[in-house]
């Protein structure tokens, strides 16, 4: 008895409420279930050491033969592209089991059903996430993206080949990486709200980004000519090279990054649509 | 206020929900009552709109749920304490409720020391025995002051001083005017908490009365009278006018449509009865305990004790959901609970 009759009054007057519970609320709560469990920072820091890792690795091993390389194969080195090339493959994997798992945790948690109690207006709730999802990742491949290129110019100086952002392409190579590694997660939030499956869903998008353009490859070449242009994992190769003619059968670096926002944008859509018409 | 109309609910060909209409006043503390399985999640689910029902409407302050202003101020709901990340912290895990309906921080450690929780606010939920994960999210409830709280099975997992406290914090929190409304399978902790009762078996309403009301209706409720005179006794008893009392309650219950099932089993007051137990006692069924009295003294017969015994609401409950019950062991014989007895008038 005594502990609800003292418990009362711990509890303060609330400030009276206007208008309604909308986006704001929502952003700041979606922050604070990102920020607030460790598997988000451990995503993060696999995808800066991941990415910064593999491009030193590469650069510095190329500085390392530069002198032993053939003439043919220093001139089509690409030092932006080498430099980029770990956030660009494997940063690439990591994000997308990150953006999958901002909505299929909420599921194999059953939080969902919590989240949603607490704000009704799913769209709202779908729409934080993807925004707070899609911030979150653009900072870091961003930060994944510069480190990586600065470090990588830094470890080739010894070959005198080496980028500046202020060289045709250079600075659409590194943002692009950034941008195409942040649409491979949106891509696969957009999966996720649809599979509401982890496993399910990072073997699909995997599917998709990695195993296709790889069976598209067995192809005729006249065939895998017409295909590959629209596959998604092509926008991320259109963007970052930067030396030589870009690649015949694509299109110009901008128009393939379009082509899988809009496979994205699509399935944000369908996403959307079956996460408001679905029992949680 | 919950008002809920022609709700209906299949998974499949399961009907989970069927044609269920009832309300919740506020004030009182609202027994769910239902065997496993008979659908009181999922009507909670579908007035939250979890679930999408295939008809019929629920309305919360006259709103759909998802049309409320501010969901948390209005309504606190738990249909699943486990229903959290396991990663997170307790503290955390509120926050990120209350941000949603702009609740101040402050509330967070409020509601954290009103269940008690707050030395582990900051520690993980994933080590959360269950009762800390029942304080946890009813501490998620009050975090918004809500007029409408809605707890699905909250005793589950509690011991005994958890259990307890929860009874007590849902009688205050009616007594403060709001609107409980809590489902349990535990008849016997209802029977503690609850005024009313909504008994649902199959998803079909079954009962809409109040916990006396509950009661009186079980063909369980009867009379005990010791007498030297017995035999004189069970003669007057059984030419006696049939319980008015007693039809009066089923005719109440027929009154309202959705209760038509419910009534069958107050409306079986035929003739009263005195059956003669092996202890030399009389059990007189379908005559109160004031009318077994009267009557004795129009006999001069001489009573040496008359007790009501109730029904306990378990006995009564298990009577009125043995058709709908979904999941049973066995097909040996149900257990029937011992009747309990009041004092002796």
């Amino acid at each position: 008895m005594a502990t609800t009759t003292q418990a009362q009054p711990i509890l303060s007057a609330l400030p009276p409420a206007s208008g309604r519970a909308g986006f704001g609320g929502t952003l700041a709560s979606e922050f604070t279930k990102i920020r607030s469990v460790r598997s988000t920072y451990w995503t993060l820091l696999v995808l800066l050491v991941v990415s910064v890792g593999i491009g030193a690795a590469i650069t510095g091993g190329t500085a390392a033969s530069w002198s032993h390389m053939a003439p043919s194969d220093r001139a089509s080195f690409d030092p932006t592209q080498a430099s980029v090339a770990g956030l660009f493959y494997l940063g690439q994997l990591v994000i997308v089991v990150f953006g999958a798992m901002t909505l299929t945790a909420e599921y194999s948690t059953g939080m969902i059903r919590t989240s949603l109690t607490a704000m009704p207006r799913r769209t709202v709730v779908y729409a934080a996430k993807a925004t707070i999802f899609a911030i979150v990742a653009l900072v870091v491949t961003f930060v994944a993206a510069f480190i990586s290129f600065f470090l990588g110019q830094l470890l080739l100086s010894s070959t005198h080949d080496t980028a500046t952002l202020s060289q045709p392409n250079v600075l659409r190579a590194v943002v692009g990486s950034a941008l195409y590694v942040t649409l491979c997660g949106l891509f696969a939030f957009a999966v996720g709200a649809i599979v509401r499956h982890t496993a399910g869903t990072i073997t699909a998008v995997i599917g998709v980004l990695f195993v296709v353009p790889i069976l598209a490859h067995l192809l005729p070449q006249s065939w895998y000519q017409d295909v590959d242009r629209w596959l998604p994992d092509a926008a991320g190769r259109a963007l970052s090279v930067t030396v030589g003619p870009p690649p015949g059968h694509l299109f110009s670096a901008w128009n393939q990054f379009a082509v899988f926002a809009v496979y994205t944008a699509v399935l944000l859509v369908v996403g959307a649509v079956l996460f408001l018409k679905r029992d949680a | 206020m919950i008002e809920v109309r022609g709700l209906v609910k299949q998974y499949g060909a399961k009907i989970a929900v069927n044609d269920l209409s009832f309300d919740v006043e506020p004030g009182h503390v609202t027994g769910f009552l239902g065997p496993n399985g008979a659908g009181k999640t999922t009507t909670m689910r579908l007035i939250l709109g979890l679930d999408y029902p295939d008809a019929g409407t629920s309305l919360i302050h006259g709103k759909r749920y998802a049309g409320l202003a501010y969901p948390m101020r209005e309504v606190g709901a738990l249909i699943d304490a486990k229903a959290v990340h396991g990663g997170r912290s307790a503290y955390n895990h509120l926050l990120c409720l209350a941000q949603t309906n702009n609740l101040p921080k402050r509330r967070v450690g409020e509601v954290l020391e009103l269940v008690g929780l707050t030395d582990v606010a900051r520690k993980r939920t994933r080590g959360f025995s269950l009762g800390m994960s029942q304080r946890l999210g009813i501490a998620g409830t009050l975090l918004g002051d809500p007029a409408v709280l809605m707890f699905d099975e909250p005793v589950n997992g509690l011991d005994p001083e958890g259990i307890l406290w929860i009874r007590n914090l849902m009688k205050a929190l009616a007594a403060e005017g709001r609107t409980v409304f809590v489902s349990s399978h535990l008849m016997s902790e209802m029977e503690n908490t609850a005024d009313h009762l909504i008994v649902i078996g199959r998803g079909s309403l079954l009962a809409d009365c109040t916990m006396e009301e509950f009661i009186a209706r079980s063909s369980g409720q009867t009379v005990r009278v010791r007498t030297p005179q017995p035999d004189l006794l069970a003669k007057a008893v059984s030419e006696a006018i049939p319980d008015a009392t007693r039809a009066g309650v089923a005719t109440a219950a027929t009154a309202g449509a959705a209760t038509a099932g419910a009534a069958t089993a107050g409306a079986a007051t035929a003739r009263p009865t005195a059956t003669t137990e092996a202890d030399g006692s009389l059990t007189v069924h379908g005559l109160t305990a004031a009318q077994v009295g009267d009557l004795a003294f129009d006999h001069g017969v001489r009573l040496h004790e008359l007790t009501v015994v109730r029904a306990s609401l378990e006995a009564a409950f298990m009577e009125l959901t043995a058709d709908s019950v979904e999941y049973r062991a066995g097909e040996g014989p149900a257990e029937q609970p011992a009747p309990v007895s009041e004092g002796a008038i």
